[in-house]
């Protein structure tokens, strides 16, 4: 077995150790709060829990499938993340062969792109020839009504779910001196800091919580939350540094600017959930809603992540 | 060709999962294996394959769809389709021409205990309006059958995900939602009912409800 094998094992206990944890405080809480199913918290946090199992176990099969499993993970998410937004979305019938070649061509050559590790083309390839491409098609069809409205939607679409997405991946291509064939664990360290912050944020929140932060946006978060939140994955990320390329300082400030751009995309998810008038995106994962739901604060800090690390860490 | 009509119905249900990640919703009912009749909204083929999606396992294999034979029949392929992946009735629609009465084919098919879904606006709606004015064939069937629960429909968003003469399905997520079953009331006749059911199919929609709040 060699180094990076025993770091993604260490990673993939660490998380299961925290897990069983977890299951156990549920299993006592709703022993002792809710025997009956009755406490709406409890039910939703021992949900929430074993979505996480499900979710780990899956991230984790990836993991160990390398590449191309991170890839075809990825990929998939971005199509559910995508088939929830369009759902969302005021697209007419002459929007139907944009919102086609959206799923079924920009979307596998994007994560095609990644796979070839060809930068030059996956960094550019949506925001350059979708964007012009595709409202090209949609006018052709002809019809007028909200055409600039639209457009915008099936591009912001596309910018969320799929370019955004794509980043977490794309950090296999960075050519970091001396981290080769680690880079798998770039991508765990962003997941697991992002996903900590949402769950420390939840944490702190829901024990501490006071002060709303955002009343109109997101009743639930508290400015004590997102304060402990970000503070203690910040730690988190710091006490990561040994799998990363960073030292320990860096870990823990490239974690606090994953956290911070994590929670402002919750943000926004959240002004166009209100919008649309929806508590959540989908209902495919039990507890936590849809695949935007969980994975709003990724797409936001994944493309920072990925560039602070490419200008700084590669040559 | 049994197994091959099996294997080409899961591959349907699971193509429809992926492109619609349809969720069923039982509003005034529960997925029990009653005898039913099931009557919904109709916009695309894919409806009756919707339904049977959310339908449990063992439901399915007992729920039929009443579909017209003049298209079903057409084809080698829509009659694979239609007669043997999907069982359904298959009911003549054209008054003039046809030998067999359709009310009796469908209560045959009650009587050998499958429950069946209908699509009483008798042909795909493609127009702005919600609903097409039902035809008669739901009361005729309820007030021949009345022991059987009439159990509304609203199928939601398939509309989008595949307009008529479009080839390629746009990925969206779909419900189906299921209402408290209906009767007809002894001196309720054809009109009332009708409008009773055009009514209780509509309140299931998601734009009805959103006009509720």
């Amino acid at each position: 077995m060699n180094d990076y094998q025993l770091d993604l094992l260490k990673l993939l206990g660490g998380v299961g150790a925290i897990l069983i944890v977890a299951s156990i405080i549920g299993y006592i809480l709703q022993r002792r709060l809710s025997p009956d199913g009755s406490n709406a918290v409890i039910e939703n946090l021992n949900a929430r829990i074993q979505a996480w199992w499900g979710m780990v176990i899956l991230m984790g099969l990836a993991f160990l499938g390398g590449r191309t499993g991170v890839i075809l993970l990825f990929a998939f998410c971005s199509f559910a993340a995508l088939r929830e937004f369009a759902t969302l979305t005021n697209t007419r019938r002459a929007d139907h062969w944009a919102l086609a070649s959206a799923f079924f061509v920009v979307l596998p050559i994007q994560y095609w792109l990644i796979w070839t590790d060809w930068y030059g083309l996956f960094s550019i390839f949506i925001p350059v020839y979708a964007f012009l491409l595709m409202p090209i098609v949609a006018a052709l069809r002809g019809d007028t009504e909200n055409f600039l409205d639209r457009v915008a939607e099936t591009q912001w679409a596309l910018m969320i779910c799929v370019f955004c997405a794509s980043h977490v991946p794309a950090l296999l291509s960075l050519n970091i001196p001396g981290y080769e064939g680690r880079n798998v664990l770039l991508i765990a360290f962003l997941v697991v800091v992002v996903q900590s912050s949402d769950v420390l944020q939840y944490v702190w929140g829901k024990l501490y919580g006071k002060r709303k932060i955002a009343p109109k946006l997101s009743p639930s978060k508290t400015l004590e939350g997102f304060v402990g939140g970000v503070l203690s994955s910040m730690l988190l990320g710091a006490c990561l540094w040994w799998m990363t390329p960073f030292t320990f300082v860096q870990a823990g400030l490239l974690a606090l600017v994953i956290a911070l751009m994590g929670f402002f995309g919750g943000l926004v998810m959240s002004a166009i959930k209100r919008d649309r008038g929806i508590k959540d995106w989908g209902h495919l994962i039990a507890g936590h809603g849809g695949f935007i739901d969980r994975l709003d604060s990724v797409v936001f800090s994944a493309p920072i992540f990925f560039h602070l690390v490419r200008y700084w860490w590669t040559p | 060709m049994h197994v091959a009509a099996r294997l080409v119905g899961t591959a349907i249900v699971l193509f429809a999962r992926f492109i619609t990640a349809v969720r069923g919703i039982w509003q005034g009912i529960e997925p029990t294996p009653k005898e039913r009749i099931y009557f919904a909204n109709h916009v695309s083929h894919g409806d009756f394959i919707l339904i049977w999606t959310v339908l449990p396992w063992r439901l399915r294999r007992k729920t039929r769809p009443v579909a017209g034979a003049d298209y079903w029949l057409k084809t080698p392929l829509k009659r694979f389709i239609g007669r043997d992946v999907f069982n359904s009735v298959l009911i003549d629609r054209n008054p003039n021409t046809r030998t067999s009465d359709p009310i009796a084919t469908m209560a045959e098919a009650l009587d050998e205990g499958a429950s069946l879904i209908l699509f009483p606006e008798g042909t795909r709606n493609e127009t702005e309006q919600a609903l097409l004015p039902f035809k008669a064939g739901l009361y005729h069937l309820g007030k021949s059958r009345p022991g059987v629960e009439i159990i509304p429909v609203w199928i939601d968003n398939l509309n989008r995900v595949m307009p008529k003469g479009e080839l390629v399905p746009i990925p969206l997520i779909c419900t189906v939602t299921f209402g408290a079953p209906l009767h007809i009331a002894v001196q309720e006749n054809k009109a009332a009912f009708i409008a009773r059911a055009e009514a209780a199919l509509l309140a299931l929609s998601p734009a009805a409800e959103g006009s509720d709040k």
